[in-house]
């Protein structure tokens, strides 16, 4: 048959709501919203994907070790050598391991595990699915009736909501290791003495507080990494940026993410 | 290379497509397609990139959704279908993209094994054994059970990502640009398999290419979109026999290049 004469209306022009660009904004706002409550719809129900949680737990966790020890133990040190004088110019230095202790387990723990996290964690979640988006594998698990977002999404982003609050457990007590190394090679100052002071110095709802924020920066991470990678534009070029924007947007919202808990945390000390 | 006969139902419609539209932004890249897919039968259509080819079929399989029109796959219409519903579907539709999307980080009996473990369940171990080996032959692959795609040449990772979609027996068969980027020899090879597959396994197929070679090779039906409207439709001889200079720019470009 021969279709080569027919003549359709094909001027149709598309509307746009407001303006293009705000169009754009106000569906990437919604397909954040979707994106992330989807999360909470599919993470209850099975099936579960948990040969591919225990995966990433790995990925997320184990392999994190090496990097986060260093850091947090390095950390420790210098962060004890820069405190040290001024406290002894007020006479202070005994208070030393309260002021690590505090400094630590209050804010710097998970912080710092958080940073580091986004920036090996995060970017390698963005940049895998990106690939996965580009290359089509992403499709190729929708088109065989998989469900993608749990394969994919749920497992790492449970990962890194679990395994960052066991790494930041970890980062604190390397980190007061290499504190109280520290302190014992200038003040001669025990073990025993200096991890007394360091639990005197702190609360349970400073532990509660450590623990609260970490989950938090942990889905934060995934959470943040998997929207990029998934919704990476066509091209090599859209995974490079994806990665990138994995961990500018995920330091970005943990900071803000601190500051607002850090005010709440004080909050509930007050009463 | 002619294709050999092939035993196509006429009275059983596969695929139903009556004035499909699909813009992007403002570009309007399927301007009311109108397409029958008949059991048995092997359709190639054909075109120039960014026609709209890929577009087509990603529409049939529910990887996007139309602006208007109506797209009828075994009798459901794809677009009012629950995630449920078309999940079913799904299963009896295989899909081998263009750069095979071969699971990178799973070797070639995982990647296979993937739809398998999700949609056999009470399958033993075992079973799912001997339904891998059966497809790996079918692609003459046998060999490449346990390395990473990529280990693989470009023709290796075709034919593996046409067995992953062979594993779950599918009723039809959506292939994208199956011999893009292959040398002539593997890319022969490619259209023997999809010939073999439309025999052995009794699908219905839509075979998205710009190769002539190709399509001359496998399709029982040829159609040509142009325009965002298939403008010619037949057999391979039947649709470049005409004036129409686009047409006759698109063989001659083919065939003297």
């Amino acid at each position: 048959m021969d279709y080569s004469n027919r003549e359709k209306d094909t001027t149709r022009r598309r509307k746009y709501f407001l303006t293009r660009r705000l169009d754009r904004l106000f569906l990437e706002l919604y397909q954040i919203y979707a994106f992330v409550s989807r999360f909470f719809r599919e993470v209850f129900f099975p099936p579960y994907e948990w040969r591919e949680i225990i995966k990433q737990c790995y990925e997320v966790g184990v392999k994190s070790l090496p990097l986060i020890s260093i850091t947090s133990f390095i950390i420790g040190i210098v962060f004890t050598n820069q405190s040290r004088p001024s406290l002894a110019d007020f006479g202070a230095a005994s208070l030393l391991p309260a002021l690590i202790s505090v400094a630590i387990v209050r804010a710097m723990g998970p912080l710092v595990t958080a940073i580091i996290a986004s920036g090996k964690v995060g970017s390698s979640i963005g940049a895998e699915l990106g690939s996965m988006r580009v290359t089509e594998q992403i499709d190729a698990m929708e088109v065989s009736a998989t469900n993608p977002y749990k394969f994919l999404v749920v497992s790492r982003v449970l990962a890194t909501t679990l395994m960052i609050p066991a790494l930041t457990m970890y980062t604190t007590l390397v980190a007061l290791l290499g504190g109280y190394l520290n302190v014992h090679q200038n003040e001669l100052t025990t073990i025993t003495t200096f991890f007394t002071q360091v639990f005197e110095a702190i609360t349970f709802l400073d532990i509660v507080a450590n623990t609260v924020k970490s989950v938090l920066f942990g889905f934060t991470i995934g959470m943040v990494g998997c929207y990029k990678g998934y919704h990476s534009s066509k091209g090599t070029e859209g995974v490079g940026k994806a990665a990138n924007s994995s961990v500018v947007t995920a330091m970005f919202l943990i900071f803000i993410e601190e500051l607002l808990t850090m005010q709440i945390i004080n909050a509930l000390r007050v009463i | 290379m002619k294709k050999p006969n092939s035993k196509i139902d006429l009275t059983q419609k596969v695929i139903t497509i009556k004035g499909l539209t699909k813009a992007f932004d403002d570009y309007e890249v399927l301007k009311g397609v109108d397409l029958d897919l008949y059991k048995g039968e092997n359709l190639v259509v054909l075109g120039r990139s960014g026609t709209g080819k890929s577009v087509l079929i990603k529409i049939i399989s529910g990887l996007l959704r139309p602006d208007s029109g109506l797209v009828n796959v075994l009798g459901q219409d794809v677009d009012k279908l629950t995630p449920k519903q078309l999940d079913a579907l799904r299963l009896k539709i295989g899909f081998s993209f263009q750069n095979s999307a071969l699971y990178d980080s799973m070797t070639v009996k995982e990647n296979l094994e993937f739809p398998l473990i999700r949609h056999s369940k009470e399958m033993s171990a075992r079973d799912r054994d001997r339904i891998i080996d059966i497809v790996l032959e079918a692609v003459g692959l046998s060999q490449t059970v346990n390395q990473m795609p990529s280990e693989l040449s470009g023709g290796q990772r075709k034919r593996i990502g046409i067995a992953r979609t062979l594993i779950l027996r599918p009723e039809i068969m959506l292939y994208d640009e199956p011999t893009a980027g292959l040398d002539p020899i593997t890319s022969q090879d490619i259209n023997n398999l999809i010939n073999e597959v439309q025999r052995r396994f009794n699908t219905s197929s839509i075979i998205i290419t710009h190769d002539l070679t190709c399509a001359k090779a496998v399709g029982d039906r040829v159609v040509m979109l142009l325009d965002g409207q298939f403008q010619r439709q037949g057999t391979f001889e039947e649709v470049f026999d005409t004036e129409d200079e686009r047409v006759k720019a698109f063989y001659n470009y083919n065939f003297t290049e």
